[in-house]
């Protein structure tokens, strides 16, 4: 120690100690940075970083600043992940077109590719879930009752039994699940955008995650048998008892003002 | 057709063998007697009389189709792990109830059909017999001597959406459970008995094994049993009193006019059974109800968004959405008004409507007979009365799925409750008044007809130039129906002081009867009917225009 | 007009009498221009006047008969032809079983047409002049209600129920005891409530799992803005008495930043802002769970009673009468677990909750 400290003034030591804190930093670096197969295409990355941050100060920096830090008009974006971003563009929810109880889905209006970048630039601000790759919400190796049970316990109480929506309070709600892209639910799990509640590994397994989206796929696609007939949008006992009024007492009424009505008399010449 | 029987009879010295049975059976059944009354029995002709028949046909068509699914429905709720044919249940576990509904829906041929019938069937049964009661009630069919059938038919209706109720929660699946959930909720709530109500009537802890079996007695034999009864008794009622008729040329509260049972109503009513069954089986085809494979089977921590009762119980469960949060603890106990007041409006609201005919017999002191139907103008406090009770009754039917209508029309669901607890109260008020504003405006326009006549639509240039409509005098049927309603003067007390001087007591109930009797038929509650003098003095006055 | 007439034969002076007998038939008052005029004449249908529309009429009931029974068959084809799990497209309603459409659509044909003819038969070619039946009233005469009331005092004496009062007293009372055994009998329905409502399967040491992974919670699976449901340790989906153990122990799980926690019992009851509700509504008892993680609000679905979970669970909207109940969870060798039972009963309030 004390050889050390007597040495301290030599005239390389700081050339040492740089050496060193160096050495560190990018031993730590290596240790903890995400081990990122963007490693070889590390310019295509940051070349898709730049053009996001382009993107951003366009049609996002208004609300959410221009790092991303937030304003009085959007949330901080920093540590929300790409995935986040992937949700909310993919699905035209964002940029938001005008304040309200909650920002519904509407038309994408950005590419694909575009929405990479604006992805990666925000993953860039802060680590948060990344955008699932096929395989995490494919139908391969889901176990769609399984996913029938874990949807019923953990979404149906907003989203309805097949996914068709439903209400939350002051004009929020859950919307419905019909039509949206497996990987898009996938993300709003991930994240839990807006009121939604996340639910992270900790909570939905990946492998719950994937039932659950084939469940969906099962119970609510356009292919989605139902066996008995119209499904009256799968809202249960309020649209079948409408249905029972207008079309079922509709009809037996106009059969019986036909059963009672008078028939035509032959006209006097 | 008499002289053959009788060129049969002296032929083979014997009757025609459908005659011979006849015989055997008047023989033991009296059938004859029974037959002269009623073969050619009078049935006026009227689409809205046949709305008890269609409440008529669908319970038979309820009762046939419900024997059919008992052949299949376990009524258990043994638990088993489900290997059906549907996929997306596959290894989930659930009750013998719910594994057997599913059953019926996609392994017995046609069970499905029957399973839609029978629930369609029972919506249209709850809702036919709601529009028949309001029938009876705004053409005031309910008087003398129909009372006691009206109370039956208030029964049938009670009984109906018990029976409805229990029979939705037979498949124990997760919307129907939720149902039965909150009738747990509601019994806890009873005052002093109710977890004592809850052990027992469940069979333990909610939602224990044996709800599902008791619902099912309930359902299959207890309350339908009851239901048979009533309607008999209803339907029984409905001969001896023979059917009431609306006003017109020829119809007196001394006759019936129409066409006989046999054989126009035979092939009438009978045909409009098949034409009933035929609408719900071709209903039961092109719409799903209730799908509870996709609703799944019933797990107490587990739920869906717009969890709804059926239609007819939709009013009673407005009224448990939108009541304020209220809650006591007093010397260690809890009342839970939250769920009490409701679930005591809920059939006081049933019951007002029950007791009117009595109401009004008491207010109006009408003790006479009544065939003859009013039209619900010339009663303006009672339609405006059954309209104020619709309204309430049709806010609450929003209030009950407020989540959906929030969802449809973009509206807030708490701004929709609001709305709904002050439409309960202002919306019945509202119709109240404007109704009976309606109804005397069609007073005054049928006095109008009855004297100047019916407008033509033609316009006449008269020589001074000036433009008139032509009216046309209406006929005496028209002018008959118009004007053969009663208008009776409001009870009134008298003079409180006799001629001696003395003060005589005027019981309270005497002062509000004469108040209510004032709202019926006092100056501001109705349009005088023009007299026979009127009218003859206007058209011979200056003729017709 | 005449019902303003005839005041002396009713019970209420102010009200009109019975229905004038002008009105009783066709009886034409020279000065009462409003007076009934009578049944109108009979018309005639085309079908009473041309053989040829009836016979078209005929042809048309039987025409419905003729498709009735086509349909039934088609029914019987419908039945053996489609296998009970075939799907069809079926242009408005969509991917339906075809058997259910074909049995359903052939047997409404059946009946429909039965009936359609049976009416059709009936405007169209049985007569349709209306007749009057007379009504008579529905009281008795008084000599028969004389005679009903003389026969019943005749036989109440003959009883002699009035005038053997201990008779007639003592039957009253075994009449009115004998619905006992009736009511004595349903005492077996259920065990008495005793504890049962107060108490979960809950208690110190039990540790929170993962209903969905059916894993032991650790307090990092729950993020800020997550919602997870958990149930005790030891509970399993295929127990007997499972659905009456989750009807009381399911729970919820939310983290909440611990600043933003605004009941100071909460906040001891929490670990680092995770806290721990009961997933049964207060109010009739639905498994309440839609969780907003911006507000912190809980929805009830079923009537809509709104929780705030960063306030105690308190009750701010809808027809719940208190706040949700808490359940005090700690950690212990990296997992949650609970400190102790819930605090109060949870679910739906009864009487003795106090």
């Amino acid at each position: 120690m004390k050889k050390l400290s007597a040495r301290r003034r030599h005239p390389l030591a700081a050339l040492v100690v740089l050496l060193f804190a160096l050495a560190v930093t990018g031993g730590l670096y290596a240790a903890f940075a995400p081990a990122d197969k963007a490693q070889a295409d590390d310019t295509a990355q940051s070349l898709a970083i730049k053009e996001g941050k382009k993107l951003f100060a366009v049609g996002c920096a208004s609300c959410h600043g221009t790092g991303g830090q937030g304003t009085s008009d959007g949330p901080s974006l920093v540590g929300v992940g790409a995935a986040a971003v992937d949700f909310q563009v993919g699905t035209g929810r964002m940029p938001a077109q005008q304040p309200g109880a909650q920002v519904p889905r509407k038309k994408n209006i950005y590419s694909q590719a575009e929405i990479d970048q604006l992805a990666a630039y925000v993953a860039s601000l802060g680590a948060g879930p990344s955008v699932p790759g096929k395989e995490q919400y494919s139908k391969d190796g889901a176990d769609i009752a399984k996913g029938g049970e874990l949807f019923r316990t953990n979404c149906a109480q907003c989203h309805n039994f097949t996914g068709k929506g439903g209400a939350l309070t002051n004009g929020k709600f859950a919307p419905t699940l019909e039509g949206v892209d497996p990987k898009h639910i996938y993300e709003a799990m991930e994240t839990g955008p807006q009121n939604m509640p996340s639910f992270g590994d900790g909570s939905l397994s990946p492998q719950n995650k994937k039932d659950i989206v084939s469940y969906l796929g099962a119970v609510n696609s356009d292919d989605t048998p139902s066996p008995g007939g119209l499904g009256l949008g799968g809202l249960g006992p309020v649209s079948e008892g409408l249905f029972g009024w207008i079309a079922g007492l509709g009809a037996l009424i106009a059969v019986a003002i036909w059963v009672a009505a008078r028939t035509t008399k032959a006209k006097k010449s | 057709m008499s002289n053959e029987t009788s060129a049969t009879t002296t032929r083979r010295g014997q009757a025609p063998r459908g005659e011979r049975i006849a015989d055997w059976a008047d023989g033991r059944l009296g059938i004859y007697s029974l037959a002269k009354s009623n073969m050619r029995k009078i049935f006026p002709d009227h689409w809205s009389f046949m709305l008890g028949e269609i409440c008529l046909y669908s319970f038979i068509i309820i009762i046939l189709t419900g024997v059919y699914l008992t052949l299949f429905f376990h009524p258990s709720m043994a638990e088993v792990t489900y290997h059906g044919s549907y996929v997306p249940m596959h290894g989930i576990r659930m009750t013998q109830a719910f594994e057997s509904t599913l059953d019926i829906s996609f392994d017995v041929r046609g069970g499905l059909l029957i399973r839609q019938i029978h629930h369609w069937a029972a919506l249209v049964f709850l809702g036919a017999m709601m529009v028949h009661m309001m029938r009876v009630f705004f053409t005031g069919a309910f008087r003398k001597p129909r009372e006691v059938n009206w109370l039956f038919g208030f029964l049938l209706l009670v009984l109906g959406m018990f029976t409805g109720f229990t029979g939705y929660s037979l498949p124990d699946d997760l919307l129907s459970g939720t149902g039965v959930r909150f009738i747990e909720g509601v019994i806890l709530a009873m005052p002093l008995v109710g977890s004592y109500l809850q052990m027992f009537i469940f069979g333990g802890e909610f939602p224990g094994h044996d709800i599902i079996p008791r619902f099912f007695t309930v359902h299959v034999l207890l309350l339908p049993g009851i239901m048979l009864g009533l309607l008999v008794a209803h339907l029984i009622l409905v001969f001896y009193h023979k059917h009431t008729q609306f006003p017109g040329a020829g119809k007196t509260n001394k006759n019936v006019v129409g066409m006989p049972l046999l054989p126009v109503y035979m092939a009438k009513a009978g045909g409009f059974f098949f034409l009933v069954f035929g609408v719900i089986s071709v209903i039961a085809a092109v719409a799903s109800i209730n799908p509870v494979w996709a609703i799944g089977p019933y797990r107490p921590d587990q739920v869906s968004t717009g969890a709804q009762p059926d239609w007819y119980m939709g009013f009673a469960e407005g009224l448990v959405r939108v009541m304020p949060g209220w809650e006591w603890d007093i010397w260690g106990h809890t009342i839970n008004f939250g769920v009490l007041i409701p679930i005591l409006i809920f059939p006081l609201v049933l019951v007002a409507i029950a007791v009117y005919p009595f109401v009004e017999s008491w207010v109006t002191g009408d003790k006479r007979e009544h065939h003859i139907l009013d039209r619900p103008r010339n009663a303006p406090t009672r339609t405006g009365f059954g309209v104020a009770w619709l309204t309430a009754y049709l806010i609450m039917l929003i209030g009950g799925g407020n989540d959906l209508w929030a969802t449809h029309f973009h509206l807030s669901l708490n701004a929709l409750t609001w709305f709904v607890r002050i439409g309960f109260f202002v919306g019945p008020v509202v119709a109240f008044i404007v109704t009976k504003r309606i109804c005397l405006g069609l007073q005054r326009r049928d006095r109008d007809k009855v004297l100047h006549g019916r407008e033509s639509g033609i316009i006449k240039r008269l020589p001074h130039g000036e433009f008139i409509e032509v009216h046309e005098p209406l006929n005496q049927e028209q002018l008959h129906t118009l004007t053969q309603h009663d208008q009776p003067k409001p009870f009134e007390i008298g003079p409180e002081v006799d001629e001696n001087g003395v003060e005589r007591k005027v019981k309270r109930t005497t002062k509000l009867r004469a108040k209510l009797s004032k709202g019926y038929y006092g100056e501001d509650n109705v349009i005088p009917k023009p007299t026979p003098e009127e009218y003859k003095e206007i058209t011979s006055g200056h003729g017709h225009h | 007009m005449s019902e303003t007439g005839r005041h002396e034969d009713v019970p209420e002076k102010n009200l009109p009498g019975e229905r004038d007998t002008a009105h009783g038939g066709a009886v034409e008052t020279a000065d009462n221009p409003f007076a009934d005029p009578g049944l109108p004449p009979h018309e005639h249908r085309i079908q009473d006047i041309d053989e040829r529309a009836a016979k078209r009429s005929e042809r048309a009931v039987a025409f419905l008969f003729t498709l009735s029974m086509l349909a039934t068959v088609g029914f019987i084809a419908a039945y053996v032809i489609f296998p009970v799990d075939e799907i069809t497209y079926i242009w408005p309603f969509g991917h339906v079983s075809a058997l259910n459409f074909w049995l359903g659509l052939t047997l409404g044909v059946a009946l429909f047409c039965i009936g359609a003819g049976a009416v059709h038969w009936a405007r169209t070619l049985m007569s349709d002049e209306e007749v009057a039946d007379d009504r008579h009233p529905i009281e008795a005469a008084p000599e028969v209600k004389a005679k009903v009331m003389e026969d019943f005092r005749a036989g109440a004496k003959e009883s002699a129920i009035g005038r053997r009062k201990l008779v007639r007293n003592t039957m009253f009372g075994a009449l009115a005891l004998v619905p006992l055994s009736g009511v004595v009998l349903l005492r077996d329905l259920g065990p008495l409530p005793e504890k049962k409502l107060r108490t979960t399967g809950w208690k110190k040491g039990i540790r929170l799992v993962n209903q969905s992974t059916n894993l032991p919670l650790r307090p990092e699976d729950i993020a800020v803005g997550s919602l997870t449901f958990a149930k005790p340790e030891g509970l399993e989906e295929d127990d007997h008495e499972f659905n009456q153990k989750i009807a009381k122990d399911a729970l919820m799980l939310v983290r909440i930043q611990p600043q933003n926690i605004k009941d100071k019992q909460e906040l001891d009851w929490s670990h680092e802002g995770i806290v721990a509700y009961s997933k049964i509504c207060t109010h009739v008892g639905c498994p309440i769970s839609l969780y907003e993680q911006q507000t912190h609000h809980v929805l009830c679905p079923c009537h809509q009673s709104t929780f705030d979970l960063a306030d105690g669970g308190r009750v701010i909207f809808g027809p719940a009468g208190h706040a949700l109940p808490q359940l005090h969870i700690t950690v212990k060798d990296g997992f949650l677990e609970a400190v102790s039972d819930f605090a109060e009963p949870v679910g739906p309030s009864f009487w003795e909750r106090g």
